[in-house]
């Protein structure tokens, strides 16, 4: 039973991870880059889900969509102002650009809601479920965050592969010129993909909250870490890859801390990257490109 | 353009430096005041520990300058932040109340960052009075600081010895930081008295700053070793995870804390009905009904938008009161350097005779040996109906 029980802690933890690192994979799937911000977007959603929700006393739902707003906003806007003016410089740039952003966001976050943490109200209202006498408990916050991110993937696969945009995304993350010859707006599209990495981003934040419900400036930053390793075990720029990366993390995390050690759990789910990536150096679902010379 | 942008760039950039030369005067103690430091954690996760330890001390150096100061000399209390971090952040706290000027320093509120300025405490010669930093090591390094609270050691072996007095349960599990000095050595010491005790730790669990939100496998751990109480010797925000992990496994044993835990009712937004029945150990309970305390908590209301003190608020208040004793009984001016004061009252705080009532001493009297420990026996609080109320 306790086996059980640390598994569904893992498949639950690891199924917020998914959510996290979907933004990281379809941002790097089609920008080529790495946001290292994002965890910092998650934790500015997190916020404005307590300050709609708890605050402002809107209902969860409406509080989740309208930091789904402001996630986007965000998310564009750093796009716009961060990003874009270096769309030509090396990679190396854009990342030690983004890692500003993720500083930036964390301390203007410090300046605007305070350091004291706060107690996040879970927005999830649906029961837990009892198994085995009550051995077992699938809290509600798991069981949603399960169900959410399995609609994300496929609703993003399906977007991807169905819709003009979608498709638009595909053609700008395997050529960026050759989309832009055949018509594409690269620029548009990258927007696009901000607005829905960023936009996931939100719904992380109120997930990743409300199973641990303490908010504070640096609520994002470790499991942004731990969701970008997940996007990369599982093939960064693969969508399900990054869903089956996230749930692997999870799960190895809460087993190693549950049956190993807890002081060596962040250092076994490390070392199962390193493994990993000796391997397979694409990942789980990586595709493997051939570089032309 | 751009290169007129530079240029005003760099020209700011050299009226800056001006500007902070011009800053670093020493600030000279022209009014006739002994400048006491405060230093402690005013944001962050143990915020409201020195907030309560700053807020205290005010009120307890406006009421002695109110009621005409020592010996026609007043009391003045200075700030600063640490944010309870065990590295830079306490030293660059530490310096700036030095260059405020202080001359005795009630610091720090949490060890870790206690153990990060004990060596320079100890190098400048600067008497220290620590409301509540309890690891064993902070009185350690120098002959120049004491406590207030009771020690790690103590405050472990205490919390054995009372669980296994009032059989409060005998199998017991513990969640401590490994990545916290405070934490870990409690943990130590309660570990080696309940074995003598006959305590039997059936789990024990850790976690590290790196990794304080899921505590899912730790609850299940001590949930599967049907551990009847667990034993945190955490601070208050992880306990208030803790509690909400505990919950949502359907686990429900009894917790029991140290000092750390106090400050738990007061997380903003947290449920305090995951709270109730948790057990701690402090020197101070808001709800006493002897005369010192009543009136503490009254002036502290009404100083401080109607907030109830923690142990805290009153380990700094007893702090400021016995420095007021020292200074006055050993004839301490304002004129004196921090050093001067140090040799002075490192002496007096030990000296046979001195002894100190307050709010913390349960009645009894407060007295200090050499090493710098305080003798203090802590008392259990339980939380009921949302609040403390004595054991």
């Amino acid at each position: 039973m306790g086996f059980l029980s640390n598994l569904i802690n893992g498949i639950s933890l690891g199924s917020i991870y998914a959510v996290i690192a979907l933004g990281y994979t379809m941002v790097y799937g089609i920008a080529k880059m790495l946001n290292f911000a994002h965890g910092d977007v998650i934790m500015i959603g997190a916020y404005v889900v307590y300050l709609a929700g708890s605050k402002a006393g809107l209902p969860p739902v409406a509080a989740v969509l309208v930091a789904m707003v402001a996630c986007t906003a965000l998310g564009v806007s750093i796009e716009k102002i961060a990003y874009k003016p270096l769309r030509q410089a090396t990679s190396l740039a854009v990342l030690i650009t983004a890692i500003g952003v993720s500083y930036f966001l964390q301390n203007i976050a410090l300046v605007i809601f305070g350091a004291n943490p706060v107690n996040f109200k879970s927005v999830v209202s649906i029961p837990a479920i009892k198994l085995f006498d009550g051995q077992v408990v699938i809290s509600g916050e798991t069981s949603t965050a399960i169900v959410v991110s399995l609609i994300i993937v496929i609703a993003l696969s399906l977007f991807i592969k169905k819709t003009k945009s979608g498709r638009a995304m595909l053609a700008v993350s395997e050529d960026k010129g050759a989309a832009q010859l055949m018509g594409v707006n690269v620029n548009r599209t990258i927007s696009l993909t901000f607005a829905i990495g960023s936009a996931l981003a939100a719904i992380a934040g109120a997930l990743l909250c409300s199973a641990y419900p303490i908010l504070s400036n640096t609520t994002g930053a470790m499991p942004g870490i731990k969701a970008f390793v997940a996007a990369v075990f599982g093939g960064i720029g693969s969508i399900p890859g990054a869903m089956i990366g996230g749930i692997l993390i999870g799960v190895i995390e809460i087993l190693g801390r549950a049956y190993i050690s807890t002081q060596l759990a962040d250092a076994i789910v490390f070392g199962v990257l390193i493994l990993v990536l000796m391997f397979k150096p694409t990942g789980i679902l990586g595709k493997k490109i051939s570089e032309k010379v | 353009m751009k290169k007129f942008i530079a240029l005003l760039l760099a020209t700011l950039m050299i009226a800056g430096c001006f500007a902070a030369c011009g800053g670093e005067e020493t600030p000279e103690n022209k009014a006739n005041e002994i400048v006491i430091g405060v230093q402690g954690p005013l944001t962050g996760s143990a915020a409201q520990y020195g907030i309560a330890v700053a807020n205290a001390a005010k009120l307890a150096a406006d009421e002695i300058n109110a009621a005409g100061g020592i010996n026609g000399t007043t009391l003045k209390v200075v700030t600063a932040d640490d944010e309870a971090d065990p590295g830079d952040k306490a030293v660059s706290a530490y310096n700036s109340l030095k260059d405020q000027g202080m001359q005795i320093f009630l610091g720090t509120v949490t060890t870790g960052s206690g153990l990060a300025v004990i060596d320079q405490t100890a190098a400048d010669n600067m008497f220290q009075l620590t409301p509540s930093a309890s690891g064993d090591d902070i009185i350690e390094a120098g002959d120049n600081c004491f406590q207030i609270c009771f020690t790690d050691s103590n405050q472990g072996s205490r919390s054995a010895q009372y669980i296994a007095e009032n059989n409060v349960a005998t199998k017991v599990a513990v969640i401590y930081d490994s990545s916290d000095a405070y934490s870990t050595g409690i943990y130590n010491n309660f570990k080696a008295e309940a074995a003598n005790r006959g305590i039997e730790l059936v789990a024990e669990q850790s976690f590290t700053k790196d990794s304080k939100s899921d505590f899912s496998a730790q609850i299940q751990a001590c949930k599967t070793a049907g551990a009847e109480l667990v034993f945190l010797p955490i601070y208050y925000t992880e306990a208030s995870l803790i509690l909400g992990a505990a919950k949502a496994a359907d686990y429900a044993p009894k917790f029991f804390g140290c000092d750390g835990l106090d400050g738990l009712l007061a997380i903003e937004g947290f449920d305090t009905s995951l709270a109730e029945g948790v057990m701690l150990l402090t020197p101070f309970a808001a709800d006493a009904t002897d005369d010192a305390t009543q009136a503490f908590v009254s002036a502290y209301k009404a100083a401080y938008n109607n907030e109830i003190p923690n142990q805290f608020a009153a380990d700094a208040y007893d702090g400021v009161k016995i420095l007021a004793k020292l200074i006055e009984e050993n004839n301490i001016t304002a004129d004196m350097t921090a050093a001067e004061i140090c040799e002075i009252l490192k002496a007096a705080i030990c000296a046979e005779g001195f002894e100190f009532y307050g709010l913390t001493g349960a009645g009894a009297a407060l007295t200090w040996d050499a090493s710098g420990a305080v003798s203090k026996d802590p008392a259990a609080v339980i939380i009921e109906n949302g609040a403390y109320k004595a054991l």
